[in-house]
């Protein structure tokens, strides 16, 4: 295996395998030239094509997720944190926030229902579900009406993902996945077998609140990872750093603060010597195991003690490391609030997490539970959180490959973050990433925006702010800024001005629509 | 940023936070910014009038309603005297100079590290400036512009204490400093002084990912993957409702706020709105000359949509692209060759393309990675290293050596080759004297590196 970092190798290549898969579907058009068709008039065509070809929505009866309220809390429950704890109402508007940032936003309803339920018992719903996740609402399918083929088919990873992320009645599980996906950051694109990033995520499914001491164990020997960063080819007589440095640098202790050093790193990596795995035509990569005549057992220095460490104590080391807690509950927190803990709560915070065991579970609640969370600055969504949330706010299914492109677009496709270090969320926003969540909302909309008679014979005398009001409604009412309410409502004035006859009703069916995507596609909605 | 606090935020995380703060320094959209003057047209007819002035941007001071077009007919009207664009080409993940450079017999170590992987001796052209290296034969394109006087090789460019750390090593570079929590990249910090407040393209990543080498404090800079592809689609709507939506769409993004995260996506967005602007004029497509062919890959089409948008007038300032795949821990000889052919040939496309252009005193084009690779291979492939390769390429490059080749008979501590220039030298020379400003207020510590000189 070649282990490129990444960027923009692996980007072009992704895109050419899409541009491949796109020609022949409702994709968004990226390739020109071949068509006698100026390219924007074959976009044109291509997006009329997909829009008739989809088929008229079934009315369906609209289908919750419910989240189950956490099980033997009776009214009153209360969860305990070392670190300070929100006091202040607990109503929608926290519960929508609660439900973006340790999930994957509310499906309709259930902002109220988690309201009902008040801070502490919503916290630990989501924190402590109980029994196997239940998928609600019609399966995914690859748009002929196939089951998809996560294992084989290029592109059902990340549509089998998406669709739990969608369906579950267990989104911090799924969210918590997704944490785990971007800290031990491993791409397929490195791998190559589909079947094992799968089994990658399973581990990070069920790891998702549990013992991280143990999941630093599990993923040291997970297929994916040992193909990943090259721990396979870490020998007793060529030892590859890769694993080693990035076990330290991302995973466990951070770069730059003094935790270890390139002498460590040399001889972490003899430590972790061993693993191997085979290959075959039919199988592709199999039969990973630790294989002891593989290993350095020769003496190795540590973090300055030396002894015969075996891959174990080697990663054990780096988990019981002095700076390690620091560095955990940091990176942890950063997944759910924007701004650093102070330093007293960063400090509880630790103490929680080794007095547990390094127990997840514990350090998270207090996270979820903190002032800051409630009512501290906005948190970007990545990409696909907020594709997610459309969906699950929509209740709409995954029925199309084309989900696929649009999220790459937007930046983010599942089982391929950019490199080892995972996601950079200080950068999901800029001019190209904001046109694809701008599309992630057009092709959701292309078959649900007013079309014909609901635009032809559209209420003529509809003002600006009902039309507004309206289009807020429809997309769920998300918590809108004044600012942008103000501006939605001067666009939505500003759309008729000197219209006459009969686009006085069609303008307005027109407008309405361009509200919509306007609500769901502006910075108040990238955010939570 | 405060160092002793936030220590123990792992690079990651130091992103992650810059990120809220990275809001306040975008372009918000200050109180009291002029509003679009009433001129009575939508923005949407400006952009169809503005396609018939494509080519004429420089002079079109009239070019529209809203303050940032005004600014960058402005921008584009300074250019005569200070027209000059700055190329930065990433190879990211660590490209392996002893591959880049292949050292000869000259240097008998090379054949001891390097058992599996050496390049077999009297393969590639020889460095007419030290015999002792060769251009792999992969970079062609590269010996051929260098034979004509246009590439300034860098064989041994890093700093002191090489960082061994991809995301660290890297991130020094693109900060011009070795200071793990410098916030802004140095062409950022370059246009924060010397850019426009309204104008995205001054600081341009072509890709998918905004390029952290232009991150700017003040001044807004653009990223776009396929600068011919750049249109929205809005199902439902259409006709004037639709040119006036998306209008509104940047709009969204003007309005001032204190939340950061708030303020990143206003940003954001509404720099995206003025990037279509500004975009419209090529949604058609680009030409490239008679007789200019570049190879097939995301790299050249980049290069080929850079050298038509800086021949349609676009007020471009500093680019910057990256391309991968030179991590290379394995099978390095499965890899490398092919892409150091892609880049190779690309690169000298566009110089070719620039000279049909009659653009090719305009553009320098500055290609570096994060650090070179260890010269002891590791079976099939090489770890990291210290000192790496740099290149300088363009007509205006002085084409001369900068720093030696320092041998493989000593390495330094950790066994990598040791550098013989520094990067932060080069980013002051490139400042002075192509760019032509003062480096001191822009690469800490200026004074203490030596400058080579780099133009001709």
């Amino acid at each position: 295996m070649v282990s490129v970092d990444p960027r923009t190798d692996a980007a072009a290549r992704r895109r050419a395998r899409r541009r491949k898969k796109a020609a022949a579907r409702c994709a968004p058009p990226r390739k020109r030239r071949e068509s006698a068709y100026p390219a924007k008039r074959r976009r044109k065509l291509r997006k009329q094509a997909c829009v008739r070809r989809i088929k008229p929505r079934r009315s369906r009866k609209p289908e919750l997720q419910p989240i189950p309220p956490p099980p033997g809390a009776p009214a009153g429950f209360s969860l305990s944190s070392p670190i300070a704890v929100y006091p202040g109402p607990f109503g929608v508007r926290q519960a929508e926030r609660l439900l973006w940032r340790a999930g994957f936003g509310p499906s309709p309803g259930h902002a109220q229902a988690l309201a009902a339920m008040g801070l502490h018992r919503a916290v630990a719903a989501l924190t402590r579900p109980s029994g196997a996740p239940t998928l609600t609402g019609l399966p995914p399918t690859d748009g002929d009406g196939n089951p998809l083929a996560p294992e084989d088919a290029w592109g059902h990873d990340h549509l089998w993902w998406l669709d739990r992320m969608v369906r579950t009645d267990q989104p911090l599980v799924e969210r918590m996945t997704l944490v785990w996906h971007d800290w031990f950051s491993t791409s397929n694109d490195g791998v190559g077998q589909q079947s094992l990033m799968l089994q990658q995520n399973e581990l990070f499914r069920r790891s998702a609140f549990g013992s991280f001491d143990q999941l630093t164990h599990d993923v040291t020997q997970d297929p994916a990872m040992i193909v990943w960063l090259n721990l396979n080819e870490n020998s007793r007589w060529n030892p590859n750093e890769n694993y080693a440095r990035e076990l330290m640098e991302l995973f466990t202790l951070g770069a730059d603060r003094g935790a270890y050093s390139e002498q460590d790193v040399r001889q972490l990596a003899r430590a972790l010597t061993g693993f191997d795995f085979e290959w075959s035509d039919e199988l592709g990569m199999y039969d990973f195991r630790y294989v002891p005549g593989r290993h350095d057992d020769g003496n190795k220095t540590i973090f300055g003690k030396t002894g015969a460490w075996t891959w174990e104590q080697g990663v054990g080391m780096c988990v019981r490391h002095p700076l390690h807690p620091s560095f955990f509950v940091n990176k942890l927190w950063s997944y759910f609030i924007p701004t650093p803990p102070s330093g007293s709560d960063r400090q509880a915070l630790e103490a929680l997490y080794v007095s547990s065991g390094y127990q997840v579970r514990p350090v998270l609640e207090a996270i979820l539970l903190h002032p800051v969370l409630h009512t501290g600055p906005r948190m970007v969504k990545p990409p696909v959180v907020l594709l997610a949330g459309l969906l699950r706010q929509l209740q709409a299914s995954i029925d199309g490959e084309y989900w696929i492109w649009y999220s790459e677009n937007a930046g983010q496709r599942l089982f391929y973050p950019p490199d080892v270090s995972g996601w950079d969320d200080s950068r999901w926003l800029d001019t190209s990433t904001i046109r694809g969540r701008f599309e992630l909302v057009s092709r959701a909309l292309a078959d649900r925006a007013l079309d014909g008679p609901a635009v032809d014979d559209y209420d003529e005398t509809e003002t600006p702010e009902a039309g507004v009001a309206a289009a807020r409604a429809w997309a769920g009412d998300p918590n809108l800024t004044s600012e942008t309410v103000a501006l939605l409502t001067a666009f939505a004035a500003d759309a008729l001005a000197g219209a006459g006859g009969w686009q006085l009703s069609t303008y307005r069916g027109l407008r309405q629509n361009a509200l919509r995507h306007l609500v769901l596609a502006s910075p108040d909605y990238q955010t939570s | 940023m405060a160092n002793c606090g936030c220590n123990d935020y792992s690079r990651t995380q130091l992103l992650r936070r810059a990120a809220a703060e990275a809001g306040r320094g975008l372009p918000a959209i200050e109180p009291g910014m002029p509003l679009p003057a009433g001129t009575g047209l939508t923005r949407r007819s400006f952009v169809s009038r503005a396609t018939g002035l494509a080519l004429s941007v420089y002079g079109a001071a009239s070019l529209g309603p809203k303050a940032f077009e005004q600014g960058i007919a402005a921008a584009a009207a300074q250019a005569p005297a200070n027209d000059r664009i700055l190329v930065s080409v990433f190879l990211s993940g660590g490209a392996d100079a002893l591959t880049l450079l292949a050292p000869t017999s000259a240097h008998p170590q090379y054949a001891t590290w390097r058992p599996s992987l050496a390049l077999p001796a009297g393969q590639g052209t020889p460095l007419a400036e030290d015999p002792s290296l060769r251009w792999h034969p992969s970079l062609a394109g590269l010996a051929e512009l260098y034979g004509e006087g246009k590439v300034s090789v860098m064989p041994a460019i890093g700093y002191a204490d090489a960082n061994q750390s991809h995301f660290t090593s890297r991130h020094f570079w693109e900060v011009g400093e070795t200071n793990p929590f410098g916030r802004w990249g140095w062409l950022g910090r370059y246009l924060d002084h010397h850019g426009a407040p309204d104008n995205p393209l001054q600081g341009l990543a072509l890709g998918w990912d905004l390029q952290p080498v232009l991150a700017a404090q003040s001044v807004p800079v653009a990223t776009v993957a396929e600068p011919d592809n750049y249109d929205f689609w809005t199902p439902g709507v259409w006709g004037t409702v639709q040119d006036k939506m998306l209008d509104a769409f940047g709009d969204l993004g003007e309005a001032a706020t204190s939340d950061v995260g708030l303020a990143q996506a206003r940003s954001a967005v509404a720099a995206t709105g003025r990037l279509r602007d500004q975009l419209a004029p090529f949604q058609d497509g680009f030409t490239t000359p008679a007789g200019v062919t570049y190879p097939t890959g995301g790299f050249a089409d980049r290069l080929r949509a850079l050298a038509a948008m800086l021949d349609g007038g676009l007020p471009l300032k500093v680019v910057a692209i990256e391309t991968g795949g030179y991590d290379t821990h394995s099978n390095q000889l499965d890899s490398l060759p092919g892409d150091l052919l892609e880049i190779g040939d690309s690169l000298r496309a566009f110089q070719r393309d620039l000279e049909a252009r009659t653009l090719q005193d305009r553009v320098l084009v500055h290609v570096w990675s994060e650090f070179g690779r260890r010269p002891e291979e590791n079976g099939s492939g090489t770890d990291h290293g210290a000192a790496g390769t740099g290149f300088l390429i363009g007509s205006q490059a002085k084409g001369e050596l900068v720093g030696g080749f320092p041998g493989l008979a000593v390495l330094d501590e950790d066994d990598n080759l040791r550098n013989t220039s520094d990067f932060r030298g080069v980013y002051c020379s490139l400042l002075e004297q192509w760019l032509q400003v003062d480096a001191a207020p822009i690469i800490p510590n200026a004074s203490s590196f030596a400058r080579p000189a780099l133009v001709a």
